[in-house]
């Protein structure tokens, strides 16, 4: 196999597109939370990119793309990246260096790890994020992406489509968001409705529109090539995201206003949602997936807010999960061999396409969610999950990181 | 001497200041406050659904003058701010024992006078 120049080309922007979004999170996020704790959220995605960074280099990969080991995990063979090198890997991106795809896959595992630290901001100990972020990406993370994307992976052994990341990254972070959020317990004053105001919209809708800035290196680029796969990638992408963003405006519109917030929201919905699908369907196709995707996502997180009974913050579910999980369905009913080849969905006749993505979307949600719970549950009994009450209340760039968001009182 | 504070509606500064200043009373200051009175607060939007805001942003006046001129004030005050909804805000008039210019050191009740 020799290296294919443009491809490359390709892939190294994707893989910067990409890490770019793990800091677009951050903002995304940081807006969101009381400024209280702004810092400290930021400072959660930022962190986890320096973290699994390293950690994927000395063995995440291995375990991740490895050679198989009984379709469940990767072997240590290529630890430290021992024989990942300059030429192309046999079974992966075979026209781009082994380190170019390695390293593109790094991106996509970091940003899975940030995306749950949505469920558990404003008051999780920053040593406990660092110890639960380590082990989720070995014990839930790198398994699943072996079985959907590792070679010989059972899930990909079985047909499952997950174009780039729907199962992998959204539905796993999405369902362990949920488990994590359980275990650790509500923010104080959340069953007593007390007021969360949201510290800098602009933040948020900075961080959404970086995100989807990013979001065509995740999907185009998980074409692996620079070519038409990419582009056609590329189009549902930008599609989906716009039609979820001006779904979710018109179901704020309706019940009230059209809220900045709410559109910010839509847009990364609609492109959680097309992350499975992006290069098997037709870019007409982005246009349902996109506009189901905000309408299911929308009444999840309404009804999670009016229960009030689960403080999964940020709502990583009802955005991640709940589009991810859509998005895997959806790839199972739009996927035409005139897009891609490899895959066959409901409109080319191939029903069974809809169940194998049903048994991916099982297996990931279960799987992610009891590993999630009972990581956390371990941890909380050993080192604990949770700062101190009065830490809480100061707010954790103080408590956790000595620092403050916006110093001075006059300059 | 009295001291008047008033809680007003940011938005309505600008016609509370150029009718005190059409009066002859200039000295004042302000600061950004947040408060709650029978408006109680306003629901604002979450990603879905939304949530309340119980204090609402304000502009807290306070101008110190001569007893004759705070009835004054006052009066103005009501009238420039005034848009008959809930939530135009309170004044309240306090005594003040004395006041000093900084530049000049000068204790008296004329300072805070605003002619």
């Amino acid at each position: 196999m020799s290296v294919n120049s443009g491809d490359t080309a390709w892939l190294l922007i994707s893989t910067a597109l990409v890490m770019l979004m793990t800091p677009a999170l951050a903002f995304f996020y940081g807006g969101m939370v009381r400024r209280k704790n702004l810092l400290s959220t930021i400072m959660m995605s930022f962190a986890i990119l320096a973290l699994v960074s390293v950690l994927w280099v000395i063995y995440g990969y291995s375990i991740s793309f490895g050679p198989d080991k009984g379709g469940i995990i990767g072997a240590l063979d290529w630890i430290g990246l021992t024989g990942v090198g300059q030429a192309p890997s046999s079974v992966y991106a075979t026209t781009v260096p082994h380190l170019a795809f390695m390293i593109f896959q790094a991106a996509f595992a970091i940003i899975t790890v940030a995306l749950w630290t949505g469920a558990v901001v404003e008051r999780i100990k920053f040593g406990a994020l660092m110890v639960l972020g380590t082990l989720w990406l070995t014990l839930v993370y790198c398994p699943v992406a072996h079985w959907v994307w590792g070679s010989g992976g059972w899930l990909a052994g079985l047909g499952a489509l997950d174009f780039a990341g729907g199962g992998v990254v959204h539905v796993n972070a999405g369902i362990s968001a949920l488990a994590l959020a359980m275990v650790l317990g509500p923010r104080l004053g959340f069953k007593e409705k007390e007021t969360m105001e949201p510290n800098n919209i602009p933040y948020v809708i900075l961080g959404a529109a970086l995100l989807w800035f990013g979001w065509f290196g995740f999907n185009a680029g998980s074409a692996v090539t620079a070519g038409g796969l990419a582009s056609s990638a590329f189009v549902t992408t930008n599609t989906a995201g716009a039609t979820a963003a001006l779904t979710w405006m018109v179901l704020g519109w309706i019940n009230r206003r059209p809220s900045v917030l709410g559109a910010a929201t839509g847009a990364i919905v609609g492109l959680a949602a097309i992350t499975p699908a992006a290069g098997f369907v037709q870019p007409w196709a982005a246009i349902p997936i996109g506009f189901v995707a905000a309408l299911l996502s929308y009444y999840v997180m309404l009804w999670r807010n009016r229960a009030n009974k689960i403080d999964e913050s940020l709502d990583v579910f009802a955005c991640h999960g709940v589009g991810g999980a859509w998005g895997l369905l959806a790839a199972g009913i739009f996927a035409t061999a005139a897009v891609n080849p490899a895959a066959s969905g409901l409109i080319d006749g191939n029903g069974r396409q809809v169940l194998i993505q049903l048994v991916a979307i099982a297996a990931i949600a279960i799987y992610a969610f009891v590993i999630s719970w009972v990581l956390a549950a371990i941890l909380k009994a050993t080192m604990g999950l949770r700062v101190k009450e009065d830490e809480e209340l100061v707010g954790l760039d103080i408590s956790q990181h000595g620092e403050r968001a916006y110093g001075g009182i006059t300059q | 001497m009295k001291k008047i504070e008033a809680i007003i509606r940011p938005e309505k500064l600008d016609t509370v200041k150029t009718a005190l200043e059409d009066r002859g009373i200039l000295g004042m200051t302000i600061t950004q406050v947040s408060g709650r009175g029978r408006q109680k607060g306003i629901a604002l939007q979450w990603r879905a659904g939304e949530y309340r805001v119980e204090f609402l942003p304000k502009i807290k006046l306070e101008i110190v003058c001569s007893d004759d001129e705070s009835k004054t004030a006052v009066d103005i005050i009501c009238k420039s701010a005034r848009t008959g909804k809930v939530g135009d805000g309170m004044i309240f008039v306090l005594p003040v024992d004395s006041a000093v210019r900084v530049r000049t050191a000068d204790i008296s009740e004329a300072v805070a006078t605003t002619k």
